[in-house]
């Protein structure tokens, strides 16, 4: 009973999917299945509560310890269930009542979610290879729901072969590694480093679970998926999948090398170095000459991967808090413009192209508003999550001695405000005279319930991020042998 | 006995050839099926390093993989239908809605 508690989340989100896929089945065929997102939504409500109780449990294992309950994995467990919770507000608003399959859409949301929540939460690398696909394979299905559209399959199509050789490199990679240590188990693995059992298996394990991730948190070189997947997919599902599984590919990122080979860090902070430099430059670069909306923000979230990546090149308890606190503000600030196109796109049918967003703002002031205020925070500007989540990451880079890589993302930042401005202004130009004036449709009660928890929470991380801050710092203390040494230069380690 | 290093070199092997034909082929079902070349690949590592460590951990570490890559396969032929049925087309040259 005890072990079941500590997966009580995801317990929660299974129930809720099953219950919802039966209701699904039992309704008339004619009868529109809306209803069912809000029964999604008490799930997502019910596993969020749960893992907010989660933090009175005292840290430990369950289920011969293949997962772990700590401030670390119920920081992204909370995180997780508010992204889902706020994508499925987008997708009730987005769907029609007609809609083909819309009870299967919302029940893979919540079960993506269980393999995203037990990524963060799993402590033996079989778990986490199990978390993975569920993760993955939910997402490969909703990135092609729209099946009838020209673009969706084919999103789907890539998003799956590229998901899946990704996953091949990272299952070869805890091959070899059980190969070279003789478990899969994290803390084992660590033992077995540490009693200087380091064969050259090893280093090519490791190296094949750093591809494996990359790709799945689009990290450069390994991103060439990213800008064809969210631009075929339906933009509510893109607001879940640009964040959701991300955050949790990025636990999962900290737990094997802050947790499972913190004794290799010579070997693959220089990797993660080179990733992060390269995804920030390519995704900014490659930003520059989008004109489809949805496009660049699939090279900003190139981006903004290489400043998350940034802070776990810091290696120090001051770098885990910094990313953990990114990826909440990023989260806050692209489910919300997400949003937003999922919107003013009405489901994608329109509105595509940077031109198509001219004088959003004065045919509906709020969606406008919304829009430039989402892209304000994605540059960093003061007052939104974007920024203090810039601040402490490239802090924790120069507290570590990088100064050239504080320097690179600061540039990058320079670069990034470029083309989202670009964005602002067209969505505050006035319309030309002879382009149609479309009318935007009225927002619906899911969606700008959606606009005000995803803005608010952006604007309470851009003026008192402390609460938040706080939590991060306490799941960065899970990792103790790098929170005795914070702050320290890595040369003097 | 066969050393584990024939094994662990067969299933390098194997794994490199799915690579390769992952990158060279153009039908989406050939390509399909390099992918499941690598994790079968990645299987014969398991068995072999579990008889290597006398660990039955291995072993069942491919039954999960066995089952995820079945459930992968299902979506996957799903998704495949799909674009056929969208494009009529199973090169993966001809899917270039969105370009790069």
């Amino acid at each position: 009973m005890n072990d079941a508690l500590r997966i009580l989340p995801e317990i929660v989100l299974v129930i809720a999917g099953v219950v919802l896929m039966l209701a699904d089945a039992m309704m008339a065929k004619q009868s529109s299945r809306k209803p069912l997102g809000w029964l999604a939504v008490v799930g997502a409500l019910a596993a969020l509560a749960a893992s907010l109780w989660q933090y009175e449990l005292p840290p430990g294992t369950a289920y011969f310890g293949v997962v772990q309950t700590d401030a670390f994995s119920v920081f992204f467990h909370v995180l997780i269930a508010c992204i889902v919770l706020v994508s499925l507000l987008i997708t009730i608003d987005a769907v029609k009542d007609s809609t083909e399959g819309l009870g299967e859409l919302f029940a893979l949301m919540l079960f993506g979610a269980v393999g995203m929540m037990f990524m963060s939460g799993a402590t033996e690398l079989l778990l986490v290879f199990v978390a993975l696909e569920i993760s993955s394979i939910s997402t490969y299905i909703m990135a092609g729901f729209r099946r009838k559209s020209a673009k969706s399959p084919e999103s789907a199509l890539k998003y799956f072969l590229l998901g899946s050789f990704a996953t091949a490199f990272f299952l070869y990679g805890i091959a070899l590694i059980f190969g070279a240590t003789g478990t899969t188990r994290i803390e084992a693995i660590a033992a077995a480093v540490g009693a200087g059992n380091t064969p050259a298996l090893i280093y090519v394990g490791l190296a094949m679970i750093i591809i494996g991730l990359g790709f799945k948190v689009s990290a450069a070189p390994f991103h060439v998926w990213t800008p064809d997947v969210y631009e075929g997919a339906p933009s509510p599902v893109v607001a879940l999948m640009s964040t959701g599984p991300k955050a949790a590919a990025f636990a999962v990122l900290l737990r094997i090398a802050y947790g499972a080979f913190p004794l290799l860090h010579t070997h693959w902070v220089p990797a993660l170095w080179w990733l992060a430099v390269l995804s920030m430059t390519i995704g900014n670069l490659g930003a520059l000459r989008q004109r489809n909306v949805k496009r660049m923000l699939a090279y900003s979230s190139i981006a903004h991967a290489g400043y998350l990546l940034v802070a776990f090149t810091a290696l120090s308890a001051e770098g885990i808090a910094a990313a953990s606190f990114y990826a909440v503000s990023y989260a806050a600030m692209n489910v919300g413009i997400f949003a937003v196109i999922s919107h003013a796109g009405e489901y994608d049918d329109r509105l595509t192209l940077i031109d198509d967003y001219r004088g959003l703002a004065y045919r509906s002031p709020l969606l406008g508003g919304a829009m430039a205020f989402f892209l304000i925070s994605l540059i960093g500007i003061p007052f939104t999550g974007g920024f203090f989540g810039k601040f402490y990451v490239f802090a924790a880079a120069l507290h570590s001695g990088l100064v050239w890589l504080t320097i690179i993302g600061l540039i990058n930042s320079g670069i990034a405000a470029y083309y989202y401005l670009r964005v602002v202004t067209a969505v505050y130009s006035r319309p030309a005279e002879a382009s149609p004036v479309m009318a935007v449709p009225r927002p619906s009660m899911p969606l700008l319930l959606a606009l005000f928890l995803t803005a608010a929470a952006t604007l309470v991380l851009g003026i008192v991020p402390t609460g938040v801050l706080a939590r991060a710092r306490q799941a960065a203390q899970t990792y103790p042998a790098f929170s005795q040494t914070a702050g320290t230069p890595l040369s003097e380690r | 006995m066969v050393p584990t290093s024939y094994y662990l070199v067969l299933s390098a092997i194997l794994f490199s050839i799915g690579v390769a034909a992952f990158l060279v082929k153009r039908n989406i079902i050939t390509v399909f099926m390099s992918i499941e070349l690598m994790l079968n690949a990645v299987n014969l590592t398991f068995v072999a390093f579990s008889r290597q460590w006398h660990q039955v951990s291995g072993q069942i570490f491919v039954f999960f993989v066995m089952v995820v890559a079945a459930a992968e396969a299902a979506v996957g032929l799903a998704i495949i239908i799909a674009v056929f049925r969208a494009r009529n087309t199973l090169n993966v040259d001809q899917i270039d809605l969105m370009k790069l």
